[in-house]
């Protein structure tokens, strides 16, 4: 059991899903706060998903307000780093640049790709957290 | 032979197409010659006879010939011509050797034959029988047979032994025996004929001057060809640049104008010197090169040629001239420089373009910025106002001493931010256009009073703080009084902050309609469409905001405009200016760098911007401002000395008798003094280390009409109370009883009326004297709290300023584990409020942040450091240099250790959270060891 944990995190951290600042929040977990990393983690999840539809509402507006979208992706990306969620962490970066230089379809796509990676680490993070129970 | 000549022609052709070429040729043209035999060359000296002269071309021919001898190159074209000659030559001797040796073969054949032929003679005389018919045998056998005959003629064993037959068989033999030896002579002799013939012909080749002649002449006429029609000049010049040869010179030049002559000497104006001194450039650096000269001369107008010039060495590698020949290219400059033209062209409309680009975007960006400002400001304006309001409400619940003054200082640190919103959403107006000015009734004394009073509620420097009205000074006027006192306020705090010692003051005089204001007009009339339209007379009014202090240099160091400035953090108005220690007087007309200073976020310099704080905002406001009103804002300083900032605004006067309208602060005056009020005098004084002290300026005496007025207010450290009010001196210059308080100096041994005072002062939430007890009173209150702090100093106050949820479960986290607890301000304005209120040993700041982002936080909390609003506030390392010495109550105020949490973004760069007042930063995501780090570094 505690091997396949210690698998899936592995994993996790071989695929590029998570990276050191992940360690730091597990550090940060002990006897008074047992379920700190996943607290966090759902934190993340809750408040990301807030601005993911915030996001996707902006996108559906038509006009793009990279002001406004970069000041989410900003959010977006100060949480993905604090829980180590490094290919999230990627994207947003990407999607902010592209929010620099006016590129609405690089945006677009970018954001897309973001919303995969962050399905996919949230999918694999229950899995991480249902084993490691 | 016929054919021979003609290989020999073709042989001549190749060898004229090789011979035309350039001389630098000949080495290849001598390696590919199979029949370079070495002979000793030909006669130089004949050539000295050919002309090279023709029509175009001019020569020195004494000199030339020289030349020609004492140069390489003059060398080589002769050793080229004779080498042809001499390939010539040989190559005929060849021809004719082997034209020899053929016919002595033949001859030998013959002689073969002629042998063969009298052997078989012989062998006929035996057996004379045997002869075959003559006729048969061969026209040659028959000719050597004759050959040898005549060979052997006189001898006449032949005959005889032809005797052998017949008589007349031998005798027609003989005949025609003979036949053929005439045939055979007749060869013979023909052949002489022709070898005489192919020795006349050698001969004739063989006169090499009439041959080299030619040869030149075809070269030159293949040169002259070519040459003919090209825009090409050529010449050689001696050392001294004196023209020895020259080809296709200007026309109308004789040979007499040019040879042995200068350029210089020849023509005259542009180009020409420059020529000369590049010919004698090549000639002295020995390396051939070329320029393009334009000339500009009588002759032939001007012209571009393309010159090269090229160093001539005689044989013992001498310089003995130059060899120069020029192109005109005056079409394909002209286009050239067209082009490159019309390509600087295209580069700065297109530099322009994008500039311009950049504006638009700049432009649009800063409308973007001021709209979202002004909806921010909005929207932090309405809850805050709740804030106010009820801290307002609470104020007049039954409190303890020590609630209430908490309660001052809530509703001061509120007041004092709504006024920052209320600032930024003013100029908003102003850019937009959009401002409306209110026409209200006020009087100019009470105002002067007022902003004073506010001024010297937060003054911590040992200042006196004046005002002098003079006597025309209507006591009613008309006009928007809450910009009027804007503009005073901000321009007495800007007084104070910029002055260490001496006074701050202001000065009101009417003055008569300035030239400026022929158009103002305008204005008036939209001040009466505000509504107060009672007849009245307009008067101009100066008011002068003078200072004692460090003064305004005549040039800006560094001067920076501070576009990263926070623009919603105009909190204090405060200005930015000023660098000490020059001593220039100047006034703003004559001085260009002075109206700098009405610009938006201009600083004189980084290091006053970071001394002094503020954002640039202040002044920008006062200018909108008054020219808003029609008005002129100026500026006189002289340095070390002090500054006067001057508006002059006009007023419409109001009538005395209705008065009983006036809003703001004039009521407060009204509610008790309403009839002769008009002068007023405060004087205000606080301790800070003691507690609120608070005095007003008492009852009011004085003449209905036009007063003296004076103001006093003095220093906290003495502690003076002072009453003037003398209405009989009109003057302008009252004394002033000063009273000595040593004590603490409650509210009731104030006024004369301090009740009522309080009272409109709670209830008034933007008026000054609001304001003034307010301040005083978080003085108080702040140094109270010092205490407070000093007691519980175990624990550390740590803010957490930070946006974004996960992260502060995170730093919660951490700090938990390091044993820490914290506060959280979820933005740079909660921040604020949270430091305003509560004092901290370190703060943790996001860089951006929603609504307030950290770097603008930071640089206001020190502006409020710097200029001690708050100072007692905080405790930790040590700054402020305004205080300095002058300040004898000292009230030190410490520098908050403010660590940044960068996300390491081009936006948020460690320079620029060091350039905004902070002291460390630690980069995201925050990891414990950072944060250890950081806590143990800052928290000792």
């Amino acid at each position: 059991m505690q091997r396949q944990v210690a698998l899936i995190k592995q994993s996790l951290f071989d695929q590029g899903y998570l990276d050191e600042q992940f360690i730091e929040l597990e550090e940060l977990q002990d006897d008074a706060n047992p379920n700190f990393v996943e607290e966090v983690a759902t934190l993340y999840f809750k408040d990301s998903a807030r601005l993911i539809s915030n996001i996707e509402q902006a996108l559906e507006r038509g006009s793009f307000d990279f002001n406004r979208l970069d000041n989410y992706m900003h959010q977006f990306k100060g949480s993905s780093t604090s829980i180590g969620a490094s290919k999230v962490k990627t994207e947003c970066t990407m999607f902010r640049e592209y929010c620099r230089v006016g590129n609405a379809e690089g945006c677009l796509r970018t954001f897309k790709q973001l919303k995969k990676e962050h399905a996919t680490l949230r999918k694999k993070l229950e899995q991480y957290f249902q084993a490691s129970k | 032979m016929v054919c021979e000549m003609e290989t020999d022609q073709t042989e001549e052709m190749d060898i004229e197409v090789l011979s035309s070429m350039w001389p630098e040729d000949v080495g290849t043209q001598a390696d590919n010659n199979q029949f370079n035999v070495e002979k000793p060359a030909g006669d130089s000296d004949t050539l000295k006879e050919v002309d090279i002269a023709e029509k175009r071309t001019m020569a020195d021919l004494k000199r030339l010939p020289e030349l020609m001898n004492t140069t390489d190159q003059g060398t080589s074209q002769l050793t080229n011509l004779v080498k042809q000659w001499e390939y010539m030559q040989d190559h005929a001797v060849k021809l004719l050797r082997e034209e020899l040796k053929i016919l002595t073969k033949q001859r030998e054949e013959a002689e073969a034959k002629e042998l063969k032929i009298i052997e078989e003679h012989n062998f006929e005389s035996q057996e004379p029988e045997n002869v075959p018919v003559l006729d048969d045998t061969s026209h040659l056998f028959r000719r050597f047979k004759h050959k040898k005959r005549d060979a052997l003629i006189g001898s006449k064993r032949v005959e005889i032994d032809e005797e052998f037959d017949t008589v007349a068989y031998w005798k027609q033999k003989a005949l025609s025996l003979e036949k053929m030896l005439e045939a055979s002579t007749e060869r013979e002799r023909r052949l002489i004929e022709k070898l005489n013939e192919s020795l006349k012909t050698m001969e004739s080749h063989s006169a090499p001057v009439e041959e080299l002649t030619q040869n030149l002449k075809r070269a030159e006429g293949f040169l002259h060809f070519i040459l003919q029609n090209a825009p090409i000049v050529m010449g050689h010049q001696d050392k001294d640049l004196r023209y020895l040869f020259i080809y296709n010179k200007f026309p109308t030049l004789r040979e007499q104008d040019i040879l042995g002559k200068t350029d210089v000497e020849i023509f005259h104006g542009g180009g020409v010197k420059e020529s000369e001194d590049f010919k004698r450039e090549v000639l002295e650096k020995g390396k051939a090169s070329k320029r393009e000269i334009t000339f500009e001369t009588e002759l032939f107008g001007s012209k571009t040629f393309l010159i090269y010039v090229e160093p001539v060495y005689n044989k013992a590698r001498e310089k003995i001239g130059i060899n120069y020949m020029g192109m005109e290219v005056t079409d394909q400059v002209r286009k050239r420089e067209k082009m490159a033209k019309l390509r600087e062209d295209n580069a700065v409309r297109k530099a322009m373009e994008s500039e311009l680009n950049k504006t638009i975007h700049i432009t649009e960006e800063t409308m973007r910025a001021k709209q979202m400002l002004a909806t921010m400001s909005h929207e932090i304006r309405s809850p805050l106002s709740g804030v106010v309001g009820m801290a307002e409400i609470l104020s007049t619940t039954k409190l303890d001493k020590e609630q209430r003054q908490l309660l001052t200082v809530m509703m001061s640190s509120g007041d004092l931010v709504l006024q920052l919103i209320n600032d930024i959403l003013d100029l908003s107006k102003v850019e937009s256009g959009v401002m409306r000015l209110e026409a209200t009734k006020f009087r100019p004394r009470e105002v002067v009073k007022h902003v004073l009073q506010t001024a010297a509620a937060s003054l911590k420097k040992d200042l006196t703080l004046e005002g002098n009205i003079t006597d025309e000074v209507p006591i009613e006027v008309v006009g928007d009084v809450l910009r009027i006192r804007q503009i005073l306020t901000n321009l007495i705090s800007n007084a104070i902050k910029f002055t260490h010692e001496g006074k701050v003051g202001i000065k009101l005089k009417v003055i008569s309609e300035p030239s400026f204001a022929s158009g103002m007009e305008l204005n008036a009339d939209a001040e009466e469409q505000n509504g107060l339209t009672e007849t009245e007379t307009s008067v101009w009014i100066r008011c002068d905001v003078y200072d004692t202090g460090i003064g305004i240099p005549g040039k800006f160091k560094n001067l920076k405009k501070n576009k990263t400035q926070a623009k919603l953090l105009d909190l204090l108005l405060l200005p930015e200016h000023v660098e000490p220690n020059q001593k220039v007087r100047f006034s703003v007309k004559s001085e260009k760098a002075l109206p700098c200073l009405f610009k938006k976020y201009m600083q004189a310099s980084a290091d006053h911007a970071r001394k002094y704080g503020g954002t640039g905002l202040g002044l920008a406001i006062c200018k909108q401002l008054v020219e808003l009103m029609g008005g002129q804002l100026t500026v006189t300083s002289q340095v070390n000395a002090g500054s006067t900032f001057t508006f002059i605004l006009p007023y419409k006067v109001a009538t005395s008798d209705d008065h009983s309208d006036d809003q703001d602060f004039s009521d407060m005056v009204d509610h008790h003094q309403p009839e002769p009020d008009d002068t007023t005098e405060g004087y205000f004084q606080f301790k800070p280390l003691l507690g609120s002290i608070y005095s007003n300026g008492g009852p009011v005496i004085g003449n209905n009409n036009f007063l003296p007025h004076k103001v006093m207010l003095t220093s906290p450290l003495k502690l003076i109370n002072g009453f003037v009010a003398d209405p009989s001196n009109n003057t302008g210059q009252s004394e002033t009883t000063q009273v000595e308080n040593n004590g603490y100096i409650d509210e009731t041994c104030s006024g004369p009326c301090p009740s009522k005072e309080t009272e409109s002062c709670s209830s008034s939430q933007a008026s000054s004297e609001g304001g003034a007890l307010e301040m005083e009173s978080e003085l108080t209150v702040s140094s109270r709290r010092e205490d407070e702090t000093t007691e519980t100093s175990k624990q550390p106050k740590i803010l957490l300023v930070e946006d974004n949820k996960i992260n502060i479960m995170v730093a919660k986290s951490m700090m938990k584990q390091l044993g820490y607890t914290f506060d959280i301000a979820n933005n740079g304005v909660e921040a604020i409020n949270a430091i305003k209120d509560s004092s901290y040993d370190l703060v943790l700041m996001d860089v951006c942040m929603p609504v307030l982002d950290g770097l603008k936080a930071t640089r206001l909390i020190r502006s409020y450091e710097e200029s001690g609003k708050w100072d007692a506030a905080i405790e930790a390392g040590v700054d402020i240099k305004i205080s300095e010495n002058e300040q004898a109550c000292v009230h030190s105020t410490n520098r908050l250790p403010i660590i940044a949490m960068t996300a390491n973004t081009l936006a948020e760069s460690s320079e620029e959270c060091y350039a905004n007042g902070m002291e460390s930063f630690i980069s995201k995501p925050v990891t414990l060891q950072k944060l250890k780090e950081c806590l143990r570094q800052y928290l000792h």
